[in-house]
C-alpha cells in the first residue's frame, strides 16, 4: 500500500454539505429526458395521463431530478469528481444510486446539497486508487421536504 | 408493457421481462442534452480516441436510466420505484445491443408497503454485466 493521499484537508470535508444547487423540474425537461432514454409511458410526457395516474403533473422519469439552473457567468460545469484536491489525474464515475422518498413532478423546484461521506484507498489492476463516496440530498423548495437522495462514487487513479 | 404485476404474483428468483436497448449516436447526443453531460468521449470519436478509447462510449448514467425504464415498465401503472442504481463496471458502444435484466432477490411487507428487491444489470453482446446494480420497488397487493 502506498502512502495515504487522504490529507487532513480532505478528511475535513467528510460530512460537510457543499453549496446548494437549484434544479428546475420542467415539463420540457421531463420529456427530453424520457425521450433520450426511450421511455414510451405517457406519464412522462402528458399532463393528463400523469394526473389520471394520480400524479400532480408530468412525472419526472427515473434518474431525472431536474435541470440545474444555469447562468452565463457561471463557471463551466465541474466534471464529476474534479471538485476535490486529489493527486490523481484521472477520474471515473463508479456508480450511481437514486432513492425516491416522494414522486418528483414537473413544476417542482429542487434544492440539492452534496457531501462526501467516505474515502476508500485501494490498489487494483489500474494501480493505487482513491474511491470517494458522496451523498446528495434533494429537497423541494416550497416545503423543504426531502424528495430524493443520490448515492454516488468516483474512482480517482 | 404487459398488465399490472401484483406482489402476490412474483417469487424470489423470478426474472423480470428483459428490455433490449441499442444506442444510436443520435441517442447519445440527445442524452447529452437532456442530462447535461457534455463530456466529448460520448459523441466525438477523435476526442474519444485521444483519450485511449477505441470508439465513443455510452454514458454510464444512460445505462442506469435504462435500468430505471426496465423497472418502471415492469411495475407500472400502480407500482413505484423506490430505489435503483448500478455500478459502472464496463463500457458499452453505440449500435450494440444492451440487454437490461433483473431478477427478484427478496420480497417483504413493511407497514402497508409491499416491497420487492432485485438485482438488475445491463449486459453487452459478450455476456459481460457492464452495469450491475440493485433496486427496490413497491407493488400493489391483491389483498
Amino acid at each position: 500500500m502506498t502512502e495515504s493521499v487522504v490529507t487532513e484537508a480532505l478528511r475535513a470535508q467528510l460530512g460537510v454539505d457543499g453549496p446548494e444547487t437549484v434544479h428546475e423540474v420542467t415539463s420540457t425537461g421531463c420529456r427530453m429526458f424520457a425521450r433520450a432514454v426511450g421511455h414510451t409511458d405517457l406519464v412522462f410526457y402528458d399532463r393528463d395521463a400523469a394526473r389520471h395516474r394520480g400524479y400532480r403533473d408530468i412525472l419526472a422519469p427515473p434518474g431525472y431530478l431536474g435541470t440545474p439552473v444555469y447562468l452565463p457567468r457561471m463557471a463551466g460545469a465541474v466534471r464529476v469528481g474534479k471538485d476535490l484536491d486529489v493527486p490523481y489525474p484521472r477520474v471515473l464515475n463508479g456508480g450511481t444510486t437514486y432513492e425516491y422518498v416522494e414522486p418528483v413532478c414537473a413544476g417542482d423546484v429542487i434544492v440539492s446539497h452534496t457531501r462526501t461521506t467516505e474515502f476508500q484507498e485501494r490498489t487494483g489492476s489500474i494501480g493505487p486508487m482513491l474511491i470517494v463516496f458522496r451523498e446528495t440530498t434533494y429537497r423541494r423548495q416550497t416545503d423543504g421536504a426531502v424528495v430524493a437522495r443520490m448515492y454516488g462514487n468516483t474512482i480517482h487513479y | 408493457m404487459a398488465g399490472q404485476v401484483y406482489y402476490e404474483d412474483i417469487q424470489v428468483g423470478d426474472p423480470i421481462p428483459v428490455l433490449r436497448k441499442n444506442c444510436s449516436t443520435l441517442q447519445l447526443v440527445a442524452w447529452a442534452g437532456a442530462s447535461g453531460d457534455f463530456y466529448q468521449i460520448h459523441y466525438d470519436v477523435e476526442f474519444a480516441r485521444r483519450t485511449g478509447l477505441s470508439n465513443i462510449i455510452v454514458h454510464g448514467a444512460l445505462k442506469n436510466a435504462f435500468l430505471g425504464q426496465l423497472l418502471h415498465d415492469w411495475v407500472s401503472p400502480e407500482g413505484r420505484i423506490e430505489k435503483f442504481g448500478c455500478q459502472y463496471r464496463g463500457m458499452d458502444y453505440p449500435d450494440q445491443d444492451i440487454m437490461c435484466s433483473g431478477v427478484i432477490t427478496r420480497k417483504y411487507v413493511e407497514g402497508d408497503r409491499h416491497l420487492v428487491e432485485l438485482d438488475v444489470w445491463t449486459e453487452n453482446p459478450s455476456g459481460q454485466k457492464t452495469s450491475p446494480g440493485t433496486a427496490r420497488v413497491s407493488l400493489p397487493s391483491r389483498g
